[in-house]
C-alpha cells in the first residue's frame, strides 16, 4: 500500500532534481544562516527552516515569513558544504504556499508574484504601476509618502513609463502558458 | 564587427534608460551590434519561479529560441534577465523532459530552441569579448581621481560560480582600473541589495541597502558602479528612504559601468543618460574629473 507522502516529500518534489543533494542531506552547520543577509529579520533562520522541514513540522514552516523573505541572493547556496541548493529550496516553499493558499495573510510577497505573473500573462512585459496596489495599501504613511515621492521624482525624469508595454505576438505568448499551466486566461 | 543578440529586459524601457543608452554607445565604440530581439518577452525575474519551475523556464526559453532563429548568442544587460537566461540553457541541456515541455510550449509561437547558443552578461562582453587591454588603449579622458565601488552584486557570480570563485573575481576592479580610476576596496561588493524586496519587505530592503552604501562611503568611495538596473534602483532611488529611516547622510551617486566607460571613451554625457539619475553624479565630476568630461 502507497503511504501518503510526508511534508518534507513534497517540498523535496518541488526541487528541481537536476541540482544539489536532497534536503535531507543538511549537516545543520548553520552557514546558509550565517551568510544570509536577511536573516536577522527572519522568524526562523534559513538553518532552522531545513530543520523543521525535514522534521515534518509543516504547519510551524508555512506560518513563517523565512521563504518569501528571501532576495534570492544565491548566497547560501553557493556556500552550502552539503551543496543543497537552499534558494531552491525556498522556491519550493513559496510555490507550495502559493498553489496551497497557505501563506500569511499579511505578507505582501505571494500577492507580489501573483500580481506580477498576471501582468506577465496579460501583455508579455512587467509594468511597475500595475503591481503598486498589492504594495502600497500594506505601507504605513512613511513608506506610502516616500514611495509617492520617489514615482513622482522618477515620471519627472521620464523613468516611469506611460503606458502599459506589450509584446506583438500576445495571442501566441498565451497560448504558450496555457499548454505549459491552465493559467493565463484574462480573469 | 561582432554581434550579440541584445534582450534588454524590461527595466531599460524606461526606469534604466541610462544602462540602455550607454550600452548601446559604448559597445559601437569597439565594433559591436547589440540586435535587439524581436517581440522579446518579460523574463519574469524571480517572480515566475515563485509558481511554477516549468512555466517560468518555458517563457525565458522564448527569448533565447528569438535568439538562436537569429543565430546569435544571448546578451543581457540585466542580472536577474542573465541569470534565467543562463540557467534555461544549462537545464535545458542537462534535461530532456524539460526540453520537451519547452519545445512543446514554444510551438505555439511558431519557434524552437536547441541550446546552440550562448548566453552572456553586458559586462562580460567588455571583459571577456573585448578585453581590459583593449579597453585600456582606447580610453581618451581617464577618470583619474574618480574612486569607483564595483558592485557586483549577485546574480552575474551566483549560483554560476562557488562560493569560494565568486569571491575571488576581480574583473569589474580591472575594468574600473582600466578606464583611469581607482577601484575601491570594497568589501560588500557580492552582498545583496535586497532584489524585489525593496517593495514587499520594506524595512529589510532598507537595511541592506545601508549596508552597501556604509561599505562604499567607508572606503572613500565617490560612486558606485553597478551592472544591474534592479541594483541601481535600490542603491540610488531608496537612498532618501534609508537616510530616513536609519537616519544616516547618504548622498552617494550610482551609475552603470557603462556610464563611466563612456565618460572615459569621451562619448558626451547627455548620451550616456547622464542627468537623470535621482542622486545626482555632477557635483561629484565637477569636482573631480578634468573638463574635457564634464
Amino acid at each position: 500500500m502507497a503511504s501518503k507522502p510526508t511534508f518534507s516529500d513534497e517540498i523535496a518534489n518541488l526541487l528541481y532534481a537536476g541540482k544539489g543533494s536532497p534536503i535531507n542531506a543538511c549537516i545543520q552547520c548553520g552557514t546558509c544562516s550565517g551568510t544570509c543577509p536577511v536573516a536577522n529579520y527572519m522568524d526562523q533562520t534559513p538553518r532552522r527552516l531545513i530543520g523543521m522541514i525535514n522534521a515534518n513540522l509543516k504547519e510551524e514552516v508555512l506560518d513563517c515569513n523565512t521563504y518569501w523573505f528571501c532576495a534570492s541572493c544565491y548566497h547560501c547556496t553557493v556556500r552550502c558544504p552539503a551543496d543543497i541548493d537552499i534558494a531552491g529550496v525556498m522556491y519550493a516553499v513559496k510555490r507550495y504556499s502559493i498553489w496551497n493558499k497557505t501563506y500569511r495573510e499579511d505578507l505582501i510577497g505571494p500577492q507580489f508574484s501573483e500580481a506580477f505573473m498576471k501582468t506577465i500573462v496579460r501583455s508579455g512585459r512587467s509594468y511597475e504601476p500595475l503591481l503598486a496596489p498589492t504594495y502600497m495599501f500594506h505601507f504605513g504613511p512613511k513608506e506610502f509618502f516616500n514611495e509617492a515621492v520617489n514615482a513622482s521624482k522618477m515620471m519627472l525624469k521620464g523613468r516611469i513609463p506611460v503606458l502599459p508595454p506589450r509584446i506583438k505576438r500576445l495571442d501566441n505568448f498565451k497560448n504558450m502558458i496555457r499548454k505549459i499551466i491552465p493559467i493565463g486566461e484574462s480573469s | 564587427m561582432k554581434k550579440f543578440a541584445y534582450f534588454p529586459g524590461c527595466s531599460l524601457e524606461k526606469m534604466a534608460s541610462s544602462y540602455h543608452k550607454s550600452a548601446l554607445e559604448t559597445t559601437k565604440v569597439y565594433d559591436i551590434e547589440l540586435q535587439e530581439l524581436d517581440d522579446w518577452n518579460c523574463c519574469g525575474a524571480t517572480t515566475y519561479f515563485h509558481l511554477d519551475d516549468i512555466l517560468a523556464n518555458t517563457l525565458v526559453a522564448r527569448n533565447l529560441a528569438l535568439a538562436e532563429k537569429e543565430g546569435l548568442d544571448l546578451v543581457a544587460p540585466c542580472s536577474a534577465c542573465y541569470k534565467n537566461a543562463y540557467f534555461t540553457t544549462e537545464y535545458f541541456r542537462k534535461d530532456p523532459d524539460l526540453a520537451e515541455h519547452i519545445n512543446f510550449a514554444l510551438e505555439e509561437d511558431d519557434l524552437h530552441f536547441d541550446a546552440e547558443i550562448d548566453v552572456y552578461h553586458l559586462i562580460e562582453v567588455f571583459t571577456n569579448e573585448v578585453g581590459i587591454e583593449k579597453i585600456k588603449e582606447s580610453i581618451k579622458t581617464p577618470l583619474e581621481g574618480l574612486v569607483i565601488a564595483p558592485y557586483y552584486g549577485c546574480q552575474i557570480e551566483r549560483p554560476k560560480k562557488s562560493g569560494g570563485e565568486a569571491e575571488n573575481a576581480t574583473y569589474f576592479e580591472e575594468l574600473i582600473s582600466a578606464m583611469g580610476a581607482e577601484p575601491a576596496y570594497f568589501p560588500e561588493r557580492l552582498r545583496c541589495c535586497g532584489g524585489s524586496l525593496i517593495m514587499t519587505s520594506r524595512v529589510p530592503a532598507l537595511d541592506m541597502v545601508r549596508i552597501i552604501l556604509d561599505s562604499a562611503v567607508r572606503n572613500g568611495a565617490h560612486v558606485i558602479a553597478t551592472a544591474c538596473p534592479l541594483c541601481q534602483v535600490n542603491l540610488e532611488c531608496y537612498q532618501s528612504a534609508v537616510n530616513e529611516e536609519f537616519g544616516t547622510d547618504f548622498q552617494l551617486p550610482i551609475l552603470y559601468f557603462t556610464q563611466l566607460l563612456g565618460l572615459a571613451l569621451g562619448i558626451n554625457p547627455k548620451k550616456l543618460g547622464i542627468g537623470i539619475e535621482l542622486v545626482s553624479a555632477t557635483p561629484v565630476f565637477k569636482k573631480l574629473l578634468p573638463k574635457g568630461v564634464k
